[in-house]
């Protein structure tokens, strides 16, 4: 048979073939979240109180330095950790004293956590500590209403009023 | 010695020859099938290489003429697609397709590629370069994919978003963690998003690059598909592209997750995958895998046959076997004796694979000289032109009957694995043709059968090519005119085809002239076998 009138045959072939390829590129299609579940993350950065960590300076650390560079504080590099508390609903569901980042330890205190819940209403509460002592001094609360696939963020500004609810 | 060489059985570790015999058994049928199809010259199987190649040109040229209209906003982002696959879906919609189309296309001429030359066992001892060089190629093909999906910012999008920065992110690499980009509308960061518009053009480019890279160690490597393979390949791609446009999915929210979406399980497999095991898991996953692909070349064990040596005596320099190597590991240099030529050549035992092309093409290979100690401008140590002369000679001492037939066979071929009257090579190629005017000439078999394996498929590169234009006289060394070709077959059949290859020379050998009916060829006997080349 003349080359010509295999072409048909093989442009069939690969147009099959690349139909199958074709077909993948978007199916099956996957879930990445339950049905009726939505989504609530807990994200944000800060930065500990640097100076709650300074002490006076005693007589001889002060002698030690340079008349220039005598402060009546000594202050580390490194921030301190922040202590991070969240409840849902009264249910505490993350704890934890998130340490700074950074090589020098000098960076923000970073957060971010999701949480699956089903679709539903939620008290949220999260709570903060970014100097020493017990008290946390920084809290937020709402209620949220999620729906199904919805995504609620809990950001924080400590320039901004504290914990924001988007 | 009648049979063939013993095939090398403690080379490879039994797991990887367990798996590559069985990948064969698999791509041998479907090489078969698109050769008899296709005919050997289009076989697509035998040209993954080449045409994911031309897919990457068809991916660069849809991809400039989309950036026409794409809005590299995040804001106006996802619009533009729209307007792209909407209103002006038959310029800009089908170009959009064939983008998409021939990028996953180009994910799975590259597997395929890549199991087809790891079941050929092409990638070990010299061969490692090309290999080696082919493991970066699959991450810069996969970041350009990935962050391609990014940039329609569509549902898909999102997700891709969400768990690139989940896989990004447990590397400090960012000031602000990534998922801080894309953690509501109001965090959307434009600059990020430019960021990602850069590294779609930039990945690509990169990708290309080592493209070049790959291929830098094989001499007359073939970039390009036959043209009229690369037209199918085209057409059908415009037939898919109409048959389903690629669309976006709903535009991205970030108020919303992207719970349910369809994934190109081409680009993304792994993204599923990321959200269970986490990200630590999935990048000791992809490290692990790759750096065990990059090893694969050094796997012990494997002793590779000694690499071609040059008789400077021998040589003139004609520059023959620089032409024929296909791996680019003979060159030119200037003379070092005393003899009257400008160069010699010499090999470079790095790059050298044994096949033995260029012992079949040196015009000193010629088995009519007298000497008792033959010796060729280049030879291989492990299966030299005197030792050839003498397989042939012991081969045609088995061979009785009215019709005999010598077999010259690749070991790769079906050839290979046949008994009695057969010499094997490493390639078909390091036949010099003056082998077969000596065979037929001096009376040590009434018809030579060259066996070599498939067609369009050649182990060595180019040794099919070469040995098809040496016989029809186009390429030094010819085959003589004197030869009568009724008493020649040439049958390409790849080590499934015994069958075929079995029948072929039967066919061959009933078709010869009987002995008795030949005119007494000039020279006969034993001992006038050694006769100089008149
Ligand atoms: C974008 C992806 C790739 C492209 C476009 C590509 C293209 C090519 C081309 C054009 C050749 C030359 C074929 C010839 O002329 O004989 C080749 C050879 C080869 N490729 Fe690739 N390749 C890709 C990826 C890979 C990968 C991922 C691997 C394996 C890790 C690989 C392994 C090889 C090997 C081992 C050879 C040499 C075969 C020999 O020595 O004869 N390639 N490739
Ligand atoms: S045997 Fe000869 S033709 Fe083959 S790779 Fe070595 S130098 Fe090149
Ligand atoms: S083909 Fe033979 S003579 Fe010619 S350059 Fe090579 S080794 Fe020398």
């Amino acid at each position: 048979m003349s080359d010509a009138l295999w072409m048909p045959a093989r442009f069939a072939v690969l147009a099959l073939f690349f139909a199958g390829v074709v077909s993948l590129s978007d199916w099956p299609r996957h879930r990445s979240v339950p049905e009726g579940v939505g989504v609530v993350t807990l994200s944000f950065s800060h930065g500990a109180d640097r100076r709650a960590a300074c002490r006076p300076a005693t007589e001889e650390e002060l002698a030690r330095l340079p008349p220039n560079m005598r402060r009546p504080e000594i202050c580390p590099r490194e921030r301190p950790s922040i202590t991070v508390e969240f409840e849902i609903d009264g249910k505490r569901v993350f704890e934890a004293d998130v340490p700074p980042s950074g090589i020098a330890s000098d960076g923000p205190s970073r957060v971010n956590r999701s949480f699956e819940l089903p679709a539903g209403s939620y008290e949220l509460v999260v709570r903060m500590r970014d100097r020493p002592g017990d008290d946390f001094n920084w809290q937020g609360a709402k209620t949220v209403d999620l729906r199904a696939a919805d995504h609620r963020v809990i950001d924080f500004r400590a320039d901004g009023g504290g914990f924001v609810f988007h | 010695m009648t049979a063939a060489r013993p095939v090398e059985r403690r080379n490879d570790r039994a797991a990887l020859r367990f798996a590559k015999a069985g990948l064969r058994r698999l791509y041998d049928p479907l090489e078969r099938g698109a050769e008899r199809l296709f005919s050997p010259a289009l076989n697509p199987v035998a040209q993954l290489g080449t045409i994911t190649f031309f897919l990457f040109w068809v991916v660069a040229v849809s991809g400039v003429y989309l950036f026409i209209f794409f809005d590299t906003g995040v804001v106006n982002a996802y619009s533009s697609v729209e307007w792209i696959s909407g209103p002006h879906w038959y310029h800009a919609g089908v170009m959009r397709s064939l983008h998409r189309y021939a990028s996953d296309l180009m994910v799975v001429t590259m597997v395929l590629h890549l199991l087809r030359e790891f079941s050929l066992d092409r990638y070990r001892g010299t061969r490692w370069f090309s290999w080696f060089t082919g493991v970066p190629l699959i991450w810069f093909l996969y970041v350009s994919g990935i962050t391609g999906y990014w940039l329609v910012w569509d549902e898909l999008a999102q997700y891709v978003a969400v768990v690139s920065a989940k896989l990004l992110d447990v590397f400090p690499i960012f000031g602000e963690p990534l998922a801080r980009n894309f953690l509501t509308p109001a965090h959307l960061s434009g600059r990020f998003f430019s960021l990602l518009v850069f590294l779609h053009i930039a990945i690509p480019l990169i990708l290309l690059l080592g493209m070049w890279i790959h291929i830098q160690r094989i001499s007359r490597p073939r970039t390009n598909p036959p043209r009229l393979l690369a037209a199918l390949v085209l057409a059908a791609l415009v037939a898919v592209s109409l048959w389903k446009p690629a669309l976006s999915q709903g535009p991205a929210d970030l108020t919303k997750v992207p719970d349910e979406i369809g994934i190109d399980w081409f680009y993304l497999p792994l993204y599923p995958l990321a959200e269970d095991w986490g990200a630590w898991s999935l990048w000791a996953l992809m490290v692990g895998v790759s750096t065990m692909l990059a090893a694969m070349p050094w796997l012990p064990p494997f002793r590779r046959p000694p690499a071609a040596e040059i008789d400077l005596p021998n040589c003139n320099g004609c520059n023959r076997c620089v032409e024929d190597c296909p791996y680019e590991a003979i060159r030119l240099v200037p003379r070092t004796d005393d003899e009257p030529f400008p160069h010699q050549a010499e090999v470079d035992p790095d790059l050298c694979v044994s096949c033995g092309i260029c012992m079949g093409s040196c015009p000193s290979s010629t088995p009519f000289r007298r000497q008792q100690d033959l010796k060729t401008g280049i030879d291989l140590p492990g299966q030299p032109l005197s030792e050839v002369r003498d397989s042939v000679v012991a081969a045609s001492a088995g061979l009785s009957g009215e019709r005999r037939v010598m077999v010259l066979a690749c070991e790769h071929g079906a050839g290979g694995g046949d008994l009695g009257g057969v010499v094997a090579f490493p390639c078909v190629a390091m036949v010099p043709p003056s082998l077969i005017d000596f065979i037929l000439s001096k009376d040590l078999a009434d018809g030579v059968v060259v066996a070599g394996c498939s067609e369009s498929t050649c182990y060595n590169r180019l040794g099919v090519e070469w040995t098809k234009q040496r016989f029809a006289g186009e390429r030094d060394p010819y085959l003589r005119k004197r030869v009568p070709r009724e008493r020649l077959a040439t049958i390409w059949a790849s080590p499934f085809e015994t069958g075929r290859y079995e029948a072929e020379k039967a066919a061959f050998a009933a078709g010869l002239p009987a002995q008795a009916a030949r005119k007494p060829a000039a020279a006969q006997g034993g001992d006038k076998a050694m006769e100089a080349q008149p």
